[in-house]
């Protein structure tokens, strides 16, 4: 587990390959494996599973209210479902379904949060899902993880049912470039620390994190020295690697496809705040809904990029008198 | 008030009167729990009373308080779960805590919530209160019986307007979809909600056309003849290959002749005067 892992994976990949295949290899191998789908076979990537079990996969149509409430059902059953869908409807539709079947009841009920962030781009802020990360954190019981990769999203679902219990797992569908090595295991609740350093901290998750990766490598040139942690689990948090952070460089840039308030910058900010109070810059999309533009359109508008973190970094560091 | 016998009469004629007693002590249960709470959902407690009472007690449910969560016990959903106290007072009458325990409803830190919840109290299957919830978890945990080749059954018990929110029509088309004949819905047809008579709300009927329309066996039956429910609930599926619905027809505050039929009774709390005329009027003692 290296930073260089980034520079030479030129590679990009689809979490959403890895998520399919690890689903499907572990309803193979456990008979509780069950999947539940809103209609869209082809954006979840369930069309091999339906094929391989179609006893155990359920289309209840366009309907995530039902959605979620039948997956709440099939865990009472001791059945495990991994409840997939886009995670605008799942999150927006479905949000008391959420709290009340799952987070309240901690229903073993994995929820696969597909195309989140701005993935659906051009669709626009209908399609988008930037809130869902500030609305899944504050539910108790349910762990909220954004993997980074997908050999990261493979480890985490394997991880997810061994987990008792109601998870968000958000699955990227931007093709995204490994910033881990095959060797990775996933831990509930532990950041990772992809590059140590000794100036500014960048905690970032998803397909921020290799961004946050190159923007230390642009800042080490500058004779900056950055740490990089991937903080996938947003709930529970990693208290440590954040107070570590506040405590050992001089200050955070967090950096998240997902609304600026709310998600893991306003996580690690709660935590700062309360143990080691630090400069922070919280990057993502700022109070407003996003202007019509591809993924990548969108991301680079919103200084959602490897310069952006850069110059936020550069930013809070001159701040700080440095 | 003669002493009940502990187990239901093997006599048909007797297990109907049995039942219905039963139910009147659950009545009088709720209701002391609502006076001495000050809170609480009397009208619905009432109206659920012979059917809570016929499914724990005449021995339809399979069900083993010493196991709560026995894995091939037949789930029962109290969709509505503003009906809890009713519901807790058949729980504990069933044997799955003690009935002293119905004393602490809604006291601080109390097992009995105002609205049920599986992870305190056993017995229950989920976490109600929020309409429109039971109904899509009854369909998963039939879906799930299925998937595992399993025999038991699902039931769930809706109230009338809660049948206004669009998320029970959505588990509808899925049940009828997979045609999960595991499945039975029970609908507390008291004809009144919160702010007023159903049909002035929002019209419910015709409900049992809208439900045979989304596939399902529908039946109509007298929610307060404990002999036909006990008879209805121990020869299901209405119809094979299909999920079945008993449209129960009931009285929103049945038993007690104050608050029957009022819509200020949804949630109206007994004085002490009031629960003295009920217990005149059940001919029970509550006993805890």
């Amino acid at each position: 587990m290296s930073g260089t892992a980034n520079q030479l994976a030129a590679q990009l990949f689809d979490c959403r390959d890895a998520y399919m295949s690890v689903l499907e290899e572990m309803a193979a191998a456990d008979m509780r494996v069950c999947a539940v789908a809103n209609d869209s076979l082809s954006s979840a990537k369930l069309k091999n599973f339906k094929t391989k079990f179609p006893e155990r996969f359920v289309n209840v149509g366009i309907a995530e209210q039902n959605m979620v409430g039948v997956g709440a059902g099939l865990a009472n059953g001791g059945m495990v479902p991994y409840v997939c869908g886009a995670s605008c409807f799942l999150t927006a539709r479905a949000m008391e379904q959420v709290k009340v079947d799952l987070a309240y009841t901690r229903a073993n009920v994995k929820l696969c949060a597909m195309s989140p962030g701005m993935a659906y781009g051009q669709l626009g802020p209908t399609h988008h899902s930037i809130e869902d990360l500030a609305w899944m954190r504050v539910l108790p019981n349910l762990a909220v993880v954004v993997p980074a990769d997908s050999i990261e999203t493979a480890a985490v679902m394997r991880y997810s049912l061994i987990h008792e219990g109601p998870m968000f797992l958000r699955i990227g569908r931007t093709p995204a470039p490994s910033v881990h090595d095959d060797s990775y295991e996933f831990k509930l609740g532990k950041a990772v620390k992809l590059r140590d350093g000794r100036d500014v901290t960048l905690i970032a998750n998803g397909l921020l994190v290799s961004k946050a990766l190159d923007a230390a490598q642009a800042l080490e040139a500058r004779g900056v020295s950055a740490r990089v942690l991937n903080m996938s689990t947003i709930k529970p948090l990693d208290r440590e690697a954040i107070v570590d952070a506040a405590r050992d460089t001089h200050g955070i840039v967090t950096a998240e496809e997902a609304l600026a308030t709310g998600g893991l910058g306003g996580a690690v900010a709660e935590i700062v705040a309360h143990e080691h109070p630090t400069r922070m810059r919280m990057l993502g999309v700022p109070d407003t809904f996003a202007p019509t533009g591809t993924a990548e359109f969108l991301l680079e508008h919103f200084g959602l990029t490897a310069a952006g973190i850069e110059s936020a970094a550069i930013d809070l560091l001159r701040k700080e008198g440095r | 008030m003669s002493e009940l016998p502990l187990e239901m009469p093997a006599a048909a004629a007797e297990r109907a009167d049995w039942l219905h007693r039963k139910a009147n002590w659950i009545r009088l249960s709720a209701m002391t729990m609502n006076h001495r709470a000050g809170l609480g959902h009397t009208g619905g407690d009432l109206s659920s009373a012979d059917m809570l009472a016929t499914l724990y007690l005449g021995g339809v449910l399979r069900v083993d308080p010493a196991e709560p969560h026995w894995p091939a016990r037949d789930r029962f959903i109290l969709s509505k779960g503003h009906g809890a106290a009713a519901f807790y007072s058949t729980l504990a009458a069933r044997g799955f805590f003690p009935a002293e325990r119905l004393r602490t409803y809604m006291e601080p830190l109390s097992m009995l919530n105002g609205h049920p919840d599986r992870n305190k109290l056993p017995g229950v299957e989920a976490n109600t209160g929020p309409l429109g919830h039971g109904l899509p978890i009854a369909v998963g945990a039939a879906l799930a019986a299925r998937m595992r080749h399993e025999p038991w059954r699902v039931f769930v018990m809706t109230g009338d307007g809660e049948l206004q929110e669009g998320s029970n029509w959505e588990a509808a088309m899925t049940a009828q979809h997979y045609g999960l004949d595991n499945l039975t819905v029970i609908v507390d047809r008291n004809r009144i909600q919160q702010g007023d008579f159903t049909e002035n709300t929002i019209r419910m009927e015709p409900l049992a056309a809208r439900f045979a329309a989304f596939g399902f066996a529908v039946e109509e039956i007298d929610g307060h003849d404990t002999g036909a429910l006990l008879e209805r609930f121990t020869h299901l599926p209405l119809e094979v290959g299909k999920p079945s619905c008993v449209i129960a027809r009931t009285v929103k505050g049945k038993g007690v002749s104050f608050a029957e039929n009022q819509p200020a009774w949804h949630h109206g709390v007994p004085t002490a005067e009031q629960l003295a005329a009920a217990t005149q009027e059940l001919d029970v003692e509550v006993g805890w």
